[in-house]
This record gives C-alpha cells, structure tokens and sequence, in this order.
C-alpha cells in the first residue's frame, strides 16, 4: 500500500542527463558546449585560498593532474548516467583499474576476478600486480559459488565484467555482489561493453564502476581515456578490512576517508591518493571528445545493439559459421540472464565461429571491405579481428583452446552503419572464406 | 572525536583540528537525515585558523548513538549536555535547515554559550509537506527523492559541481540512505513542530545566508527570521538552492568566516 501512496519526483531523464549533465554555459563566455581548459595549473586569488584547496576546505582546480574544469564535466556526467556519487577521468581503462584497485588494495592483498577478462585486464591481474604483492585468484564467471569459495582473509574485491571476454558471459551482477557483500567486500564491474545505457551495475549490487571510455562512451575511435565512478553505497567501516579508507593517512595529514567524506570517501581517497600519485590523469581535450561521444550514447548504443543482433542472427543461419556467441540468441548459455540483466540488448561485440579454421579466418577478414581489421571495440564504424592470426597468432591450435579461442573464432565489433549493407559486407566475405 | 553525552556515546567531526581547549570554537549542526560530513570543508578551514572544531552527529544520526530526538528543544538541550561534557565555555553556532532551528534554539535558550549565529537555509515556522512527512514516516525512499530533489536548485539537478567530480544528487541521496528508522521522519517532524516564538529572543549577532533558488526554505523565509533578529548579517546567493554547502561550498565558507 506504501508503494502506491508515496512517489517521488520524476528524476532528469537518461538522454537529457547524457546532453547536460555536469556542465552550464560557461559564466565567462556563453559557450554552451564545454570548453577545454587546456590549462596545467589555475591561478590562486591569494595564499590563504590556495591552502584551502590543498587542504580541501574549498572547491576549485589546482592542477590538472588532479583535476580539470573539462574533466570534472566528464566525470560528474558519467556519475550521473551510472548513478554514482563521483568519478575520475583517467589516462585509460587500465588506469582506471589500476586506479580502483589501488585505492583498496596494498601488498599482501588479494582479489577474486572472473577468469573471463579482457587481455589488458588478465594481464594486471595475473602478471604484474603479483609483482607489488597483490594476488588474484581467477573463477568461473558463472559461478557466484566460485566467487565465495575463493574468498580468502586478506581478499579485498571482487571484480568481473557486465559482459566476459571472450565469450560473452554475462555476470550475475546481484548474485555476485551478495557474495561479495556477504563477506564484507565490493564488487568492482568492468562496465565498458554495455555502458550505462544497457547496464546501471550499481541498480544491481556493484559498489564501483569502471570504463575504458575509449570504446561506446566516446564511439568513435579518437581517444584513449578510462573513467572509475565510485557508487557511494558500500560500509568501508563496517567492513573492517579497509585501512586506506577507515584508518589515518599519513600522506594527507592524517586524513580519515571514511570518517570525514562518508558515501564520498573512496573517490576522495582516489583522487587525493591515487590520481595524484600514480598520476595516470586524462589530457582535457580527451574528456572534451569523451562528452561529444556521451552526448549521442543513447542513440548510438540503440542502433548497436541492434545492428549486432540482426548480424548475430544472419551470422546464425548461415552455412560457413559454426557458431555464434551473441546472447541476444536464445542459444548462448547467458540467454536468460541477459533479457533480465540486459533487456535493451547485450551490447555489440560478440564472436562467431566460421568453419575452416585459422585460414578460414584469414581469407574471411581479408575479404571485408566495410569492417576494419583492428584492435579495438567500440567504434561507430564496424571492426573484426581474428584472434588466431593477429593477437594470439604465435599460440598452436592446443595453446589456443586452453585460452577459450577457436582457430576459426572471428570478434565483430558492429557498428552504425546500413544493417544491410553490413549482411552484404559479411555475406561476401563468408562465401570466400569457404573457397 | 568521540566521546560521552549523558550516558550515550557521541561523535562531532573536528576538521582535523589540534586546537586546545580555550581555543575559540565553532559549532556545526547538520540538517534532516544527514551527519557531520555536510560541514567537511569550513570544518577543515576553521580547524587549521586554530579554532576547536565541532561538527556534531545529532542523536541517532552518523557515529553519535540514538535515538532521534523529535523535538528542537530537546536537540538544543542535548547540544547544551554536549557543551557541558566537552566543557565549551561559549561557541560560533552554525546550522543549516533542521540544524539552523536548533542553533537558534541554542542561542535563545543558552545565551551564554552563543557568541555567534550562522543560520544557512532558514525558515520558521519551517512546515514540511505532509507528502514528504508520510513517505517518511513510512521510511519510503520517496521521502529521500522528494527531499533530495527539492533541496537543489533547479540548475544543480544537473550538476556543474565546483567540487571536481562529486555528482551532488546522489552524494545527497546517499547520506539520507545512512539514516536508520525512523530518523529523517524524526528529523522532519521537528521541523514542522518548532515555534520559534516559544524558545525566547536572541541575542547574539547573527547571519543568515539565503539561496535565491531554495525550494525547501525560500529566500523570503530566510529574510523574516533576518528581520526578527536584532543584528543579523545577510549573505544572499543568486542561483542557490537548499543544499548550499554542496552548491555554493566557497561561498559558505566566506561568509562565515565573517562570523564565526
């Protein structure tokens, strides 16, 4: 009876947010989009101001390591589109990870990571941060009890991605946060294939959020930057397993996070800490394309998805293709999860298997003209690569199946352009593929 | 810091501060659902001018034990007990919305102890819609959203924070969500219940900060308790809603360090 009595105030919509958030004309100029303050530093009326922003007694820029009146457009943007309490624009995705996990995690720590992570993320995970004494044990992503079982004392995040790679697993988002919350931990979500427009994590039980904005935020392929967005909800104090937060910190005169920052304290510690010292920020004029890009998200994630399905669908029914893992198909195992998890679409990035293996595969993306032979995701323009013989081409067929990727797996990255012209585009390529 | 008021446990956020206990102090007190993280900023200013430093948590709210108190008065007297326990001889009283009827609360019943008034998004009576009361007495989020949305002005409902990177609504919204049962009705309840004509005159000088584009308490509300008062500053802020500490954070700060 409550719910029927109460109602709250209409919040700002998702496409108006994506257009203004975060930004007013410019009181000085006018200019109604947001300017680049490509400015290193920012002057201080007097002594006493500039301690006050040292000290943070007030509000305002420094240095644009630290922050940026065109970066913090960015980030307040994003944390709004993601409902989050803040965020901090970063050189990269990588440095976004490496930015959230550096903020919570020291040497001796540990971490529970889906075993299906982008390359760039296993990597950090599994080779370098080892180096700086964090560990992490890697699970099956479908498998929230695998999550629990490989909880240790010293854990201090759990972390997998909206949509795994490269299998497009989708990640149980509530199921996986009750574990993590369960044992007192976060759950840190690589948001970067679905974006807030198909994906609100924090709606579902994430505590932290990142992106590489270089893929769908920005859409078109002309930057690299990351953006972590702090959710404001998760206890750092009732946990108990976070000194970074709850404890003194000697680095800024003995600044207790939690104690004076409240639902704000990761993000604070992140930027008075994390940004400031390992320094990975974003160059202004990267924010500036990243809010071009998020002024068009949800029209542009709309025709995506929609471009990926109907070529998951004609990938599908076709004679040189083995397999598709789209799970927008009622045959990939995740089918279920993602109309609950993703039901305006599970994102435009998916692979297929094409009959006739690594030379298959070779002569397949050869023959598109439409779809570019690239490294990256995420671009307005259609993209493909072929793992065998591009990224893992030094990897024999045995090498190849341990790491989850046929001979003949082909990644689409599908992009804006004429749906049908894309069917031609692949169809072509499919027939020679077969010769 | 922590510490002991009648018999409970109590937590005010002190901005970092060292200062010895003769130092001039300043006292903060927060509004409706919310704790000490609201005052963070002039916190740390006044902290590091060597001034003793109180950012109370009010009965049943941030780290200070519960439960609620539902009237004005009674949250004056507690702040009277936390005078008391802390042996604060006298105090600069800063308070926003709920916070500032306690602090005129204060002022009017303890003279003594005010040597000055800050009150930041002021109004009385101070009415709460009784929409906002239901949802709250109800504990329904709605009561969070209403407030929440109603306490920024219309041009910070879409950011444009001078904070780098804090998204002012949610930050907002979470806070409330921080209060237990109970509490945020409890909070408003006393609001609307306050008559300001009952706790006595004040005496001491005053300010009275206003925000042009406040929803919750109207400029025009903020300059009658201005008018009633006998020496009271006004510090006007074009484009301001409710929530002027996230809003307008600098300005806040200079205004009171005229004051306080």
């Amino acid at each position: 009876m409550a719910e029927k009595r109460h109602q709250a105030p209409r919040g700002t919509g998702f496409d108006t947010l994506a257009l203004h958030a975060g930004q007013r004309p410019d009181a000085a100029t006018g200019a109604r989009a947001t300017p680049i303050y490509q400015s290193a530093s920012f002057v201080f009326p007097d002594t006493d101001h500039a301690v006050g922003l040292f000290n943070i007694e007030r509000a305002g820029h420094v240095y644009s390591r630290l922050s940026n009146p065109t970066n913090a457009v960015l980030e307040e943007r994003i944390s709004a589109l993601e409902g989050g309490v803040g965020a901090i624009a970063t050189a990269s995705g990588q440095a976004a990870l490496h930015l959230a996990i550096g903020t919570i995690c020291s040497a001796g720590d540990h971490i529970v990571a889906s075993r299906s992570l982008y390359g760039g993320s296993h990597n950090l995970l599994e080779y370098t941060l080892p180096r700086f004494g964090i560990a992490t044990t890697f699970v099956d992503p479908r498998s929230p009890e695998d999550f629990a079982a490989a909880v240790r004392p010293n854990t201090k995040l759990l972390f997998g991605e909206t949509l795994g790679n490269p299998g497009l697993e989708v990640l149980d988002i509530e199921a996986v946060a009750n574990v993590a919350h369960a044992a007192g931990l976060p759950l840190l979500v690589d948001s970067t294939f679905t974006t807030p427009w198909l994906c609100r994590p924090f709606e579902h039980g994430a505590d932290l959020v990142f992106h590489s904005a270089t893929k769908f935020l920005s859409g078109h392929g002309i930057v690299i930057g990351g953006l972590v967005v702090d959710g404001g909800v998760f206890d750092w104090e009732a946990s108990g397993r976070f000194p970074t937060l709850t404890e003194p910190y000697a680095g800024f005169h003995d600044l207790n996070f939690a104690e004076e920052f409240g639902p704000q304290a990761f993000i604070t510690r992140a930027r008075k800490e994390g940004i400031r010292d390992f320094g990975a920020c974003m160059a202004p004029t990267t924010a500036f394309h990243i809010l071009q890009g998020l002024e068009t998200l949800p029209m542009r994630m709309e025709r995506h998805v929609a471009n990926a399905l109907a070529v998951a669908e004609f990938l599908a029914g076709h004679d040189a293709v083995e397999a598709v893992g789209h799970p927008g198909l009622p045959t990939h195992p995740d089918h279920r999860l993602a109309q609950r998890l993703l039901p305006r679409g599970a994102g435009a990035v998916f692979g297929f298997h094409l009959k006739g293996g690594r030379e298959a595969g070779r002569r397949f993306i050869e023959s598109l003209s439409l779809f570019s032979h690239l490294a990256n995701v995420g671009d307005a323009k259609s993209l493909v690569i072929h793992p065998a013989s591009t990224t893992h081409h030094r990897m024999d067929a045995a090498a190849l199946a341990a790491a989850g990727i046929g001979e003949g797996l082909v990644r689409l990255s599908v992009g804006l352009e004429d749906k049908a012209d894309l069917l031609d585009d692949l169809g072509r390529a499919l027939r020679r593929s077969q010769r | 810091m922590r510490f002991q008021v009648q018999g409970k446990g109590a937590f005010a956020g002190t901005g970092a501060s060292h200062a010895p206990a003769d130092a001039p102090t300043v006292i903060f007190i927060h509004g409706a659902g919310m704790d000490h993280t609201v005052w963070v900023m002039p916190s740390r200013y006044f902290a590091r001018q060597g001034h003793r430093v109180l950012a109370v948590d009010l009965p049943g709210h941030g780290r200070t034990e519960g439960p609620p108190l539902n009237r004005i008065e009674a949250i004056s007297s507690w702040l009277n007990a936390v005078c008391d326990a802390l042996d604060v001889p006298s105090a600069a009283v800063v308070g926003h919305s709920m916070g500032s009827l306690v602090a005129f609360a204060f002022a009017a019943t303890y003279p003594q102890r005010c040597r000055a008034l800050a009150l930041l998004g002021t109004s009385m009576p101070m009415p709460v819609a009784d929409a906002l009361l239901d949802a709250a007495a109800d504990d329904h989020h709605a009561a969070i959203d209403m407030a929440n949305a109603w306490s920024h002005s219309a041009g910070a409902v879409l950011g444009g924070n001078r904070n780098p990177g804090i998204w002012m609504l949610a930050a907002g919204e979470r806070l409330i969500e921080r209060a237990g049962p109970g509490v945020f009705h409890a909070d408003l309840a006393a609001c609307n219940a306050f008559d300001a004509s009952a706790v006595g005159k004040v005496q001491a000088p005053a300010l009275v900060i206003a925000g042009d584009a406040d929803r919750m308490t109207p400029m025009r509300a903020g300059m009658e308790v201005a008018k009633a008062l006998p020496q009271a500053r006004v510090v006007r802020l074009s484009g301001c809603g409710h929530s002027m500490m996230s809003e307008r954070p600098n300005e806040v700060l200079d205004a009171l360090i005229e004051i306080c």
